[in-house]
């Protein structure tokens, strides 16, 4: 700007977000979150630590004394790192939906973004990376309650909070880009019916794969939930191996693939 | 509004054969138009006439299709993000930010251009009272009244202090009053030297506010000029409205009619006489026998340009 005074003083993050506008998106979504965090934070906190306390202590508790241990540890450490995953998708997928939608044709705010120097990739990107903010915030969260309650063994349990962070960012970059381009929000609830709830309950989640019918478990391995959730649990239980690397590498090629129709996706609406 | 160093007469918006096509559809079709630092240029026109496309073009928000195109000396092309880095956009959809607080829309638009806290406040502070919406920081944008959310959205077009507004609608579906104050709003504006380019299917706004302005059809300029210069060209001085009681009677007068002006237009449900006399000819007519069930003598207006040179009324 030609008349910007050399009074006004420039925090760090406005010279970070000069140079790199998606952290302007990802502001006003901080912004909005500051305000109604209380709300969301009882849904998305509280529900997968409900999950917890039920599966992992009620249900566990049955679990261990039949079984002694599930994939060497009790179930309520096995149960938690997927509890955290599932969360993960679930929590981006509603983000990813329903509110992609009223940024492009509801409310249009996503437009209102598009006028200003943000370009529709910028609009998009900023979108994704609060998405994965926010998991990673819901996941610190759960992961420091789950170690109060005995749930993971092992200080590599930290790395579940960005391992719960990419697999929500799994889902949002390539639902978003879906969403953009919806004429209508019809799809939305079959989407959440036919691809998250199942993945929710057959990705390894409360049960090992194994437990599935041999002609299932091929579809399992192509959930990214299966990653994240194997991810999670690799973290929490200490035992990431190399096979911890290619659930990274697959978490990040869906993101990376969401994240080229996303941008395509996102022109396509803001730009035509 | 400070000019930037060496600005001189050179149009702020230049545009040569400017095309845009979608599939099949031709939206624009090859305009060629140039708008200077200061003035208010408008696009008047139909529903579906290109004017919409034109100004997304112009705003960097969507691609060429062919032709040329500068904006502030730049390409929208290759310099998108700079351009509307200097630009002001108030779009004919509102796209305020419902979730938010009116202060919190001027805030978020702030930052989306980059500009530090502190600046943002004070330019905020300001805009709120220059939109006479002061006493509504606090509030949720959904309850504001259809004239103050125009309004905040034009104070948030100007938050970075932006040379060149363009305004797509403005007061489409503003009360009377509310589209009065707009006007007085954006007066304010040009006066302190800001370049305004709008679009609208209000035949008196393009009047009231226009300096230049050019008349669209089915993606082409049909003409164009300042409002006076285009009702002189294509108009005459005054117009006589006739309305019969019965359509048969508005048939058998149109042949006796042309007598008594330069030209006779029928419309659905009234005759217009083209006249440069309006009283006189009206005189005429009465006296040859024609009875009328009600008439109207007015000066002539951009509808009625609009009407000479494409032959449908600009509602239609």
């Amino acid at each position: 700007m030609s008349d910007a005074a050399p009074a006004t003083s420039r925090s760090p993050f406005d010279t970070l977000a000069a140079a790199v506008p998606m952290l302007r998106v990802a502001e006003r979504e901080a912004r909005l979150w500051r305000r109604f965090w209380r709300s969301s934070a009882l849904t998305l906190v509280l529900m997968p630590l409900m999950f917890l306390g039920a599966m992992g202590l009620g249900l566990g508790g049955l679990v261990d004394e039949n079984t002694g241990s599930v994939g060497g540890v009790d179930y309520l450490a096995f149960v938690a790192p997927g509890i955290l995953a599932a969360s993960a998708m679930q929590g981006a997928a509603g983000q990813s939906l329903w509110p992609v939608m009223g940024g492009m044709k509801w409310i249009r705010t996503f437009h209102g973004a598009a006028a200003t120097p943000l370009r529709p990739g910028d609009v998009f990107g900023g979108w994704i990376l609060w998405i994965g903010a926010r998991e990673a915030m819901n996941a610190t969260i759960f992961v420091a309650v789950a170690t109060l309650l005995g749930a993971v063994p092992s200080p590599w349990g930290v790395l579940a909070v960005p391992a719960a962070a990419l697999t929500g960012l799994a889902f949002a970059a390539p639902l978003s880009a879906y969403s953009a381009v919806q004429d209508s929000d019809l799809g939305f609830p079959v989407i959440m019916r036919v691809g998250i709830v199942p993945l929710f309950l057959f990705s390894g989640t409360f049960f090992p794969v194994a437990q599935l019918p041999a002609w299932l478990q091929p579809v399992a391995w192509v959930s990214p939930l299966w990653h994240g959730v194997e991810l999670c649990r690799g973290a929490t239980t200490g035992s990431l191996t190399l096979a911890s690397v290619g659930h990274v590498a697959y978490l990040g090629a869906c993101i990376a693939v969401g994240c080229w129709f996303g941008v395509r996706n996102f022109a396509s609406r803001l730009a035509p | 509004m400070p000019e930037p160093v060496g600005a001189t007469s050179a149009p702020l918006i230049e545009a040569k054969a400017l095309t845009k096509r979608f599939g099949d559809l031709v939206a624009v079709d090859g305009i060629d138009f140039t708008v200077d630092r200061g003035e208010v240029f408008g696009f008047l026109g139909p529903n579906g006439a290109g004017k919409t496309t034109a100004m997304r073009m112009i705003a960097c928000v969507s691609p060429i299709t062919d032709g040329e195109l500068r904006v502030l000396g730049m390409s929208p092309r290759t310099d998108g993000p700079a351009i509307r880095a200097r630009l002001g956009v108030v779009p004919q959809e509102d796209n305020l930010d419902t979730e938010l607080t009116v202060w919190d829309n001027l805030v978020i638009y702030g930052r989306y251009f980059g500009l530090p806290m502190a600046q943002i406040r004070d330019r905020a502070t300001e805009l709120l009272h220059f939109a006479r919406l002061d006493d509504r920081r606090t509030s949720r944008v959904d309850p504001l009244s259809g004239g103050m959310k125009r309004r905040l959205i034009i104070a948030r077009s100007l938050i970075n202090r932006p040379e060149l507004v363009l305004l797509d609608e403005p007061t489409t579906g503003l009360d009377p009053q509310a589209r009065h104050l707009l006007w007085e709003r954006l007066y304010r504006l040009k006066r302190e030297g800001v370049t305004l380019v709008l679009t609208t299917h209000y035949m008196d706004e393009a009047e009231q506010l226009c300096d230049r302005l050019v008349i669209m059809d089915r993606g082409r300029i049909v003409a164009g000029g300042s409002p006076r210069q285009l009702i002189d060209r294509y108009c005459t001085r005054e117009v006589v409205e006739l309305r019969f009681e019965l359509p048969e009677q508005q048939d058998a007068a149109l042949a006796p009619l042309a007598a008594f002006g330069d030209r006779v237009e029928p419309l659905g449900d009234r005759v217009l006489l083209y006249t440069s006399h309006g009283d006189e000819a009206l005189a005429r007519v009465t006296g040859d026998g024609i009875r009328p069930e009600s008439v109207l003598v007015r000066r002539a207006s951009l509808e009625d340009v609009f009407l000479t040179l494409t032959g449908r009324t600009l509602d239609e």
